[in-house]
């Protein structure tokens, strides 16, 4: 067994910084790759990719990225685990052999792909059994908005992708797996840990808890002497993980960002719900019981974590259309650009009432003078040198209504108080609202239909 | 001596659904207990008030030097529903960093604590 391994953390959010996982991979020793792309809203775009091209549903950056670094990656012995293969793992795998291909890696990089937690075509006859899938926010039955589901896939823990790198992959692709796992499948791996070693499971959690959000455990985004930091040549972070479950947080020398307790503690609080249980379909993680020591420059050391057994449930994530909306905005500026962009915001609302539309709501954000903070931001001084009228409507039904709105903005241009400008985007596009449905499902419904497959190039 | 949390703590937050995170983490363990103190879920709940609709949560995690509140119907609808410009509770906490709350002159003294 290995004394210890190094997980990067290469992508954040798809998006994410497109040079950060070949710096990682390039930039000094590591073991495995992490790249997370998958948000929320991410697989309804996905599904709709795919329903027009059946080759498409998956992170394509993903592709192009694999070109750039997969040659490396075998050379030096280093596997990638990631959930980019969207909602098609499969025509992201083809995608991935041809690239092994051409970088002269046939018959020997091993792809390996994991399946089963799409449910878009489960759906109605999971419902037909029982399965109310029961909105957790609102407690809303699925059936409610069964006719406008774009995307149900349930997440996914580590262990099919444990299973693909026991057979070797060299690349692990993925769908909907929670974002921690796909850095901590590689722990229980190479440390063989028994699936109910709840303190090591939790470790591992905490550790893919870091490591998802890319730089922000690393300098990116932090509140503590920002001033400081060299964001051009950031570091991502990389876990070194201990078979015993304790692990640093450090980066590549050389590079950018920081590593301390202040930036780690920032990632740990993120997104965090109950401290106390950090679900997973592994494990619970309890982040009241994690030590934080730095130990060295840009090395934060991570131990004495505490876990508990997984529930029998895995989270489903469901999208479905909800409505229209469209934002527009107009720059005004000073003299007294705040009441300008008011007495504009004034006026449009006044030409929609006039045209009788009505919408779910309509709000009216003035940049510069308070869009964040709301009223704790204070008056607006009379002397600010521009403002940015933000002004936005949302309807679950009324799609003209929403077109007509963007048509609303543009004439205060000429029709409206003076300096308007910054128009230059032109009208404003309506779009579809795809919103969030977050249920339950019991693991015994899914896990008979997770497969890994995993193949040559 | 009255002190902006600023100058006490640093924050990071985000979303869940319609719901906004704060982790609010003393800038120092000895500041801590007065964030504990302090920082309650009524008062955050006061200061985030027309901006958090529903009721604010918080938990402890003493061991972080952190504390952590959920704001209830903070975002507008959330994710995409919202549209707010800060959708995601991005720079919450920065807004709760604004809050002023009390400091013992004497531990102020002993911890070299300015305004």
């Amino acid at each position: 067994m290995k004394r210890f391994i190094r997980i990067a953390s290469g992508q954040g959010f798809w998006g994410d910084w497109l040079e950060a996982p070949v710096r990682q991979v390039e930039g000094g020793p590591i073991d495995y790759l992490m790249l997370d792309y998958l948000a929320e809203i991410t697989m309804s775009i996905l599904q709709k990719q795919k329903a027009r091209d059946p080759k498409m549903g998956y992170a394509r950056d993903f592709v192009p990225l694999m070109q750039r670094i997969l040659r490396t990656c075998a050379e030096r012995g280093i596997a990638v685990c990631t959930n980019a293969g969207g909602v098609n793992p499969t025509a992201c795998r083809d995608a991935v052999v041809e690239v092994a291909r051409s970088c002269g890696l046939a018959g020997r990089a091993r792809i390996g792909v994991v399946l089963g937690d799409d449910l878009m075509d489960r759906l109605d006859d999971l419902l037909a059994r029982g399965h109310r899938l029961e909105n957790l926010e609102t407690g809303e039955p699925l059936e409610r908005v069964r006719d406008r589901v774009q995307a149900a896939n349930a997440y996914l823990g580590a262990r099919p992708l444990v299973e693909a790198l026991k057979q070797g992959a060299h690349v692990v692709l993925a769908g909907r797996t929670t974002d921690t796992a796909i850095t901590y499948a590689p722990m229980i791996h190479e440390f063989e840990w028994r699936g109910d070693d709840w303190d090591r499971i939790a470790a591992g959690i905490v550790a893919g808890h870091i490591n998802e959000c890319g730089a922000q455990a690393s300098g990116g985004n932090t509140g503590v002497d920002w001033q400081t930091i060299d964001f051009v040549n950031i570091g991502y972070p990389i876990i070194e993980a201990y078979p015993d479950g304790s692990f640093v947080v450090t980066k590549h020398a050389g590079t950018g960002g920081r590593v301390t307790r202040a930036t780690v503690t920032e990632q740990l609080v993120y997104e965090m719900g109950d401290p106390r249980e950090y679900i997973t379909p592994d494990g619970i993680a309890d982040f009241t019981t994690i030590r934080l020591d730095e130990i060295g420059r840009d090395r934060v050391r991570v131990s004495g974590i505490r876990g508990r057994p997984a529930t029998q449930h895995l989270k489903v994530s469901i999208a479905y259309g909800a409505g229209y909306k469209a934002v527009g905005t107009l720059v005004y500026s000073w003299p007294d650009a705040y009441a300008k962009a008011s007495a504009a915001d004034r006026t449009i609302r006044g030409r929609l009432e006039r045209l009788g539309l009505r919408f779910d709501e309509i709000r009216t954000e003035i940049i510069g003078a308070g869009a964040c903070h709301g009223p704790l931001a204070g008056e607006a001084s009379p002397d600010l040198p521009e403002v940015e009228l933000r002004i936005g409507v949302r309807s679950a039904t009324d799609q003209p209504a929403v077109e007509r709105f963007t048509r609303e903005i543009a004439p205060l241009i000429l029709a409206g108080p003076p300096t308007a400008t910054g128009f230059a985007g032109g009208r404003p596009k309506v779009e579809e609202i795809v919103a969030y449905w977050p249920a339950l499902i019991l693991k015994s419904e899914v896990e008979p239909h997770v497969r890994v497959e995993v193949a040559t190039a | 001596m009255r002190m902006k949390l600023l100058h006490l703590a640093h924050a990071r937050s985000g979303d869940k659904g319609d719901t906004a995170n704060v982790g609010l983490i003393a800038l120092r363990p000895e500041i801590y207990p007065i964030l504990e103190r302090e920082v309650t879920a009524e008062r955050v709940k006061e200061h985030f008030r027309g901006i958090c609709l529903g009721p604010v949560e918080r938990f402890e995690l003493p061991n972080l030097y952190a504390l952590n509140f959920l704001l209830h119907n903070g975002l507008g609808g959330g994710g995409t529903v919202s549209l707010k410009t800060d959708a995601q509770g991005k720079t919450y906490g920065a807004a709760l960093l604004r809050m002023e709350i009390d400091v013992p002159d004497d531990v102020a003294r002993k911890l070299g604590l300015s305004q």
